[in-house]
């Protein structure tokens, strides 16, 4: 029989205990709201949240177990990070988070607090491409494409970290970003290329 | 065959035409659209394979923060195709055989859908279902292929396939006989499955990862009674899929269904687990080879002998052992095919369907067979190359199958390989060379596509079909550039909406010609028109036939040398543009013809003495797929195709607990698919020989052809090192120790 519960518990508690607790420090407004034990839960669990994504500051109300990577596709319509396991084990989800890359969807979004993130999205400036997209575009380094903002994303934090100077070296480096259509020699190629073109990225 | 003329000259400029899409992160799969009033729906899964539930408590998670609707056997409402249909009013009617989701409480398989938690957003849908409480009455399930492969009782035989002799084989100058064995494969494209649907004003549209529209929307339209022309599916975009979006799966009718009850749009998504247990997989394999030749390496008989598992609620089957039936020219051959029901969901075709499995078994069992005749192996195939197809005696339409030996084995460096198995090391490595074959069906089905030419000088293509990552797209705007003397940057192909002219399910390797031969007819049509409307307005053109009218690189040419560009037509008769519908048929000369794709791998690899950690270092795969249309894409679809074999050679395997009947590596850390480390340099070559007999693109097809062959290359090459024949997928190290 399966009777795990294992998530209940601080809402709950809230939802119960606190409501009275509520009425006596929230606003009129709240306490209005306050008939619907419900939206006072809702809005203790929700908690600010500054941070800058692709140059544009944003202010937020988040909830806590809100990650990253679903704040971006189900909340900012930012829809270019994928989802492609949700547990940090195919790299679809790579962004930057003051520049470093990371798995957004191992980050919970209020981790972000303060920082500035980039997402595909936010690499082109205008219509100019970033090196690294009109490099995967020459080499043909994807097929479906879903892959790929995450293997963008990753190659730029790859050359960055000082970790693509030989193709051996982006083969290991790359590994944490999955492409079942299999395009791996052709982003080797495109990355080596920007590599060896020696922009700043 | 002209040695020099392998290859015709390509486009300078290959780019994909939704690269930049792509790239940017515009492009848009399934689950990103955002239709108003969107809900967020997730799968409670049974955690039993068989049995039933006896009671499913749904009050906690009902009133769970933003939860809408819980939707499960006891409130679902009843779905009208699930119903056996009436045989007597409708004789051609086939009952519903998938999964009949939230139809009744019985379970029959472990990770079935068994509810569906609809809440106001994502996270709220996830935390919900983790508090649905299920009791079940659990039977005993039967998941266990290995224990099971010959239990006459359960195995379901198919028709047997003898040509002379059955077993000849045996009395051959030099024979064996071995087992091979694979696991079940899961596609796990990088998206994962996602249906939007939305109900309103008796429309349904849905927004689905399919790889068939048309076939989506025509399902939709018999399961849930609806007029077909009120289903519209969308299908912009497909990260992948592999065979895994070739039939909707319940997940859809789960969508629909959610969204008919609720009277707003539900938006239903897989997580990594459920893509082991509700959108198919390549199914488990055994199989058994006899194979006997003269001394002179003349192959006399082979038997070839298959199981492969199904679900207990449909027969699934592919073609694994017919294989041997055609590949080479053997004069007695004997194949039979059995299927195993087991308590697990039901399979489905996965890359390279059939061949994919039985020429890892074929092409395993050769290369063991040259050893003991002391043939090199691509010396024993040319032997035994088959100049017609050896059941019909039919001619190929086209075969360039000699043609990749040679391709391939000059690439690789083949004659480096060592003749004796252990007796090569580079760097302190155990040095291997491997080759085999690969083919796969071609042909041309059935498609239909819309031309608009305008006088701006643009050409718009559109059918309903969808792309999953080939490059139908790309191809299709080359087609049509080609064809009307266009730059192609003046061309757009529209795919992935069934508001437009019905298309193929992507699936087969038949995209390019199906599609294509609709394109090129549709030009023709435009040309047509374009000289019919020369003929009546402009002086110059009046009374010349149209046949006599030439139509070169935009201009219409009549034999007096009167030229117009079909903008000036257009201008200058006031038409905006021209547009056309074109069907073409599918492949008719089936009675004259054998019509096959083919392909030859070769591996290089390094393996570890003391650890049996394999390294590969060079691959090349030539591929007689006809014509090669797009060569950067059609190169990327041999490599992705290459990819996808080293997966199923080295690393891939889905493992149940017989216990439970459950998957213990559903997840990117337990099942493992190549990685970037894992894949060496590869190069791919192609004849690059049209086929027109099967369709005026000369194309035959690539998608399948890029990964049959592929294990049993990596294999053959591993006892090419080593001197240790694996004859059950994948090569793990510890088999090599």
């Amino acid at each position: 029989m399966d009777t795990t519960n294992k998530n209940e518990g601080r809402r709950d508690f809230l939802k119960k205990s606190t409501a009275l607790a509520a009425l006596t420090i929230a606003s009129p407004a709240l306490i209005k709201a306050g008939d619907n034990d419900e939206k006072i839960a809702a809005y203790f669990e929700k908690v600010p949240l500054e941070l800058e994504i692709n140059g544009q500051a944003y202010k937020l109300s988040v909830e806590p177990r809100v990650t990253l990577l679903d704040l971006l596709r189900e909340q900012l319509g930012l829809t270019g990070t994928k989802k492609g396991c949700d547990h940090g084990q195919c790299g679809c989800c790579t962004v930057h988070v003051d520049g470093k890359r990371i798995n957004s969807c191992l980050s919970l979004a209020v981790m972000s607090h303060g920082k500035k993130v980039t997402t595909i999205e936010g690499l082109a400036k205008g219509e100019e491409l970033h090196p690294m997209q009109e490099a995967f575009m020459k080499h043909d380094g994807f097929q479906c494409g879903y892959c790929t903002p995450g293997q963008i994303m990753s190659a730029i934090g790859c050359i960055r970290e000082g970790h693509a100077n030989t193709a051996e070296d982006v083969r290991e480096y790359m590994s944490g970003n999955i492409c079942r259509c299999g395009a791996y020699p052709n982003i080797v190629d495109a990355i080596m290329e920007v590599k060896k073109g020696g922009k700043q990225l | 065959m002209d040695k020099n003329n392998l290859s015709e000259t390509f486009f300078a400029d290959d780019d994909r035409v939704d690269g930049l899409a792509k790239v940017t992160g515009k492009a848009k799969f399934t689950a990103e659209f955002k239709p108003a009033g969107l809900t967020h729906a997730v799968f409670v899964c049974s955690t039993i394979a068989k049995g039933a539930i006896k009671h499913m408590n749904i009050y906690e998670a009902k009133n769970a923060p933003g939860v809408i609707d819980i939707i499960y056997y006891l409130n679902c409402p009843a779905v009208p195709g699930y119903k056996p249909v009436d045989r007597i009013a409708n004789p051609n009617a086939r009952d519903f055989t998938g999964l009949k989701v939230f139809h009744n409480n019985m379970v029959v398989s472990n990770g079935q859908p068994i509810a569906l938690v609809i809440a106001d957003t994502y996270e709220r849908a996830v935390h919900a279902a983790s508090l649905v409480k299920v009791e079940y009455i659990k039977e005993k399930s039967e998941t266990d292929f290995d224990k099971n492969k010959f239990n006459d009782k359960l195995l379901k035989p198919r028709p047997e396939y003898v040509r002379n002799q059955k077993d000849a084989w045996k009395n051959a100058e030099v024979f064996l006989e071995e087992e091979y064995t694979m696991p079940v494969e899961t596609h796990n494209p990088m998206e994962m499955h996602a249906t939007i649907a939305v109900w309103e004003g008796g429309k349904l549209t849905v927004y689905d990862k399919s790889q068939g529209p048309k076939n989506v929307q025509g399902e939709l339209g018999r399961i849930f009674a609806i007029d077909e022309k009120n289903v519209q599916v969308i299908t912009e975009f497909v990260g992948g899929a592999f065979g895994s979006s070739l039939r909707s799966w319940p997940h859809v009718h789960a969508a629909v269904i959610a969204t008919k009850k609720l009277n707003r749009p539900v938006k239903v998504t897989l997580n990594r687990e459920q893509m082991f247990t509700m959108v198919g997989y390549r199914p488990q394999c055994w199989q058994k080879i006899g194979i006997g030749a003269s001394k002179d390496g003349k192959l006399t008989g082979i038997a070839h002998h298959a199981v492969s598992n199904t679900s207990s609620y449909e027969d699934f089957t592919e073609g694994i052992s017919s294989v041997s039936q055609y590949l080479y020219d053997c004069p007695n051959v004997f194949t039979t095919y059995k299927i195993l029901p087991l308590d697990i969901n039901t399979p489905t075709w996965m890359r390279g369907p059939g061949p994919g499995t039985g020429c890892f078994a074929l092409e395993s069992a050769l290369d063991e067979l040259s050893y003991k005749l002391n043939i090199d192996p691509i010396e024993l195939r040319l032997i035994n190359n088959a100049e017609v197809h050896p059941q019909s005696k039919l001619p190929w339409t086209t075969k360039f199958l000699k043609e990749c030996y040679a391709l391939g084995k000059e690439k690789i460096g083949w004659h480096k390989r060592p003749t004796t198995p252990g007796s090569l090391k580079e760097d302190g490595m155990l040095v291997g060379y491997g080759m085999a074959v690969g083919v796969f069906g071609a042909g041309r089905n059935p498609a239909t596509a819309k031309g608009i030419l305008k006088n701006d000088g643009t050409l718009l293509l559109q059918s309903a079909v969808s792309d999953m990552g080939p490059g139908t797209s790309t191809a299709m705007v080359k087609i049509g550039s080609e064809q009307m003397g266009l730059e192609e940057k003046k061309v757009r192909f529209e795919l992935g909406d069934t508001d437009f002219p019905t298309g193929p399910t992507q699936g087969g390797s038949g995209s390019a010609t199906a599609v294509g031969s609709a394109v090129i007819a549709v030009c023709d049509a435009i040309k047509l028109s374009l000289k019919e409307i020369a003929i009546e307005s402009i002086a110059g053109f009046k009374n010349v036939k149209p046949e006599n009218i030439k139509y070169e690189a935009g201009k219409l040419i009549a034999a007096n040398n009167v030229s117009i560009h079909f903008m000036d037509l257009l201008k200058e008769t006031g038409k905006p543009e021209v547009q056309v519908s074109k069907s073409s048929s599918s492949f008719a000369q089936r009675d004259k013809y054998a019509t096959n794709s083919f392909s030859v791998h070769f591996v290089k690899l390094h393996v570890h003495p003391v650890t049996g950690v394999i390294k590969l270092k060079h691959m090349v795969s030539a591929a007689d797929a006809g014509k090669i249309i797009s060569e950067k894409t059609a190169r990327s679809q041999m490599v992705g195709g290459a990819v996808g074999g080293i997966g199923m050679a080295m690393t891939e395997e889905s493992l149940i607990d017989h216990r439970y009947g459950r998957y213990i590596n559903s997840n990117f850390v337990d099942y493992h698919v190549p990685v970037h480390a894992d894949v060496p340099p590869m190069d791919i070559v192609f004849p690059n020989q049209p086929d027109y007999i099967i369709s005026p693109t000369g194309a035959k097809g690539i998608g399948e052809i890029a990964l049959v062959g592929v294990a049993p290359a990596i294999l053959n090459a591993v006892y090419n090192a080593t001197g240790k024949r694996v004859r059950d997928l994948p090569v793990t190290p510890d088999k090599l120790i």
